[in-house]
């Protein structure tokens, strides 16, 4: 059976730096990060990716008040994508529209939340809110998207700990494949920086990283890094079959070449660098290419002293010193760590290079840690290249879950 | 307490559990789901909040006794009088 070709047609985020993806990329071209200082419940100040859409641009007060802010970022990332993709959304028929939303942990905001509700009357569970459960059921993203958007397919999330965005991505591609559904909103998001229980787990892992400008928290590659900025954020597209937008006139951001999925099976929190590469080998594999064809790989890398290190070997296994056209990235210098949302933001902050064929830096790199000296790092500039028709998007997650994703230049 | 006060307080809580409405021409002898968009989750939100900010219980048999601002002042009131002259 030949496999349908999937197409993105359609992008909607929000991120630290941005609300909009010519917004969040035109911060990448210019080294405009965004992370800032707020207050988290028993821990005091701590730096954090927040994001500053508009709630109500898509959603009322009361549902605002009644979700979750997963849900309303989701929401927003939905509803924008749709606008950006340009479908009659009032003539799609809304049961044949899947939502599938990668997210690294849910529930913990509420919980938390809710725990210190009843702590100010005596733990007396007759305070506990009646909302509690479905807002913490692990589909809550996805299934407030629906609640707002009427669509009546399947919706739900995906658990991938911090690989979830891509797994958004590589999930919907095989629905529409399957021919689940005819139009698919996926990708990821995250709430994570409302719960203090993240930043509490990365301090006592001594991995949370501090810094005397906000700014400069988040760097990956640099000798001094010293752990990961926690970030909110969103970013959901609108995939289709390639004859589906084709016939509707859409267009096309790029094309999914290949992707592939699997596990460390080695450590609940070390990464594992040859399964990592194994990882990306399979996904260049199943898009037909070889590793001198990938002209942009984005990083995980989350600034942790080991991490960057392991992932930079993994890389260094695939591409080694024969790839002189691939370029080497990273969002998180920007915006953090966004979690389930990282691999869905990370790629579409790369999705511009095919039209302007640059590439976003890596920034705050002052003094490059020569064991994350990688042949094509670009570093603290945007740099200008000749060609960029594919994209290799990692995202790795804890539990040894590793993704990667490559998007290609459509060509007819 | 008085009704008129009673009537008051219950508005105030659908002012925060229903953020988008409307409340200058509640009618007070109408049920407020014909008049307002709220669903049961809401009228949970409305015994909550009786109960976190006013100390005052509704049992699930007595609800129905919530249907109006009118049938709120009814029942609320004598509640609200006897908590204060409690304490």
């Amino acid at each position: 059976m030949k496999a349908s070709r999937i197409v993105i047609t359609g992008v909607g985020l929000t991120a630290p730096n941005g609300n909009s993806l010519a917004e969040f990329r035109a911060n990448l071209l210019k080294g405009v990060a965004g992370i800032e200082r707020i207050e988290i419940r028993y821990m005091g100040q701590q730096l954090a990716g927040v994001c500053h859409y508009d709630p109500l641009r898509h959603q009322t007060k009361k549902e605002v008040r009644v979700g979750t802010r997963a849900g309303s970022i989701s929401v927003y990332c939905a509803r924008e994508a749709i606008a950006d993709s340009k479908v009659d959304w009032a003539a799609q028929p809304k049961d044949r529209v899947g939502i599938y939303i990668g997210c690294t942990e849910h529930g913990n905001v509420e919980t938390e939340n809710e725990i210190y509700n009843i702590s100010k009357f005596n733990y007396d569970t007759k305070f506990w809110s009646h909302y509690h459960n479905p807002r913490t059921v692990a589909n809550n993203p996805a299934g407030e998207a629906s609640l707002n958007l009427g669509v009546t397919g399947p919706a739900y999330t995906i658990g991938a700990a911090c690989a979830a965005g891509n797994l958004g991505l590589i999930h919907a591609a095989q629905m529409l494949r399957l021919g689940e559904v005819d139009f698919a909103l996926c990708g990821g998001v995250s709430e994570s920086i409302h719960t203090f229980g993240i930043f509490a787990g990365f301090k006592s892992q001594n991995a949370l990283a501090t810094h005397a400008d906000p700014h400069k928290a988040s760097r990956p590659f640099d000798k001094a890094r010293n752990g990961i900025v926690v970030s909110e954020g969103g970013c959901l597209y609108t995939l289709e079959r390639l004859e589906d937008a084709q016939a509707r006139g859409a267009k096309i951001y790029g094309e999914i070449a290949g992707y592939h999925v699997n596990s460390d099976a080695s450590d609940y929190v070390l990464p594992n660098p040859v399964r990592q590469a194994e990882c990306v080998r399979a996904s260049i594999r199943r898009a037909g290419l070889e590793p001198k064809d990938i002209h942009i790989v984005n990083t995980h890398a989350t600034a942790t002293p080991l991490g960057d290190i392991q992932e930079c070997e993994a890389i260094r296994a695939v591409f080694g010193e024969g790839c002189p056209e691939t370029s080497i990235n990273n969002t998180k210098s920007y915006i953090g760590h966004c979690m389930g949302a990282a691999g869905a933001l990370e790629l579409a902050g790369n999705l511009p290079s095919f039209d302007d064929l640059t590439v976003h830096p890596t920034i705050n790199v002052d003094d490059l840690d020569p064991a994350c000296a990688l042949p094509g790092l670009v570093l603290n500039q945007p740099r200008k290249v000749a060609k960029v028709d594919t994209i290799l998007n990692n995202s790795f997650g804890m539990l040894g879950i590793n993704s990667t994703l490559i998007v290609k230049r459509f060509a007819p | 307490m008085t009704k008129d006060e009673c009537k008051q307080v219950v508005l105030d809580i659908v002012a925060d559990i229903a953020p988008d409405e409307d409340l200058s021409n509640v009618k007070p002898d109408v049920r407020l789901r014909d008049q307002l968009q709220l669903d049961s989750m809401d009228f949970l939100d409305i015994v909550m909040e009786l109960r976190k900010r006013h100390s005052i219980e509704v049992p699930e048999a007595d609800y129905i006794q919530l249907a109006s601002l009118d049938s709120c002042a009814n029942y609320l009131t004598p509640k609200f009088n006897a908590l204060s002259a409690k304490s």
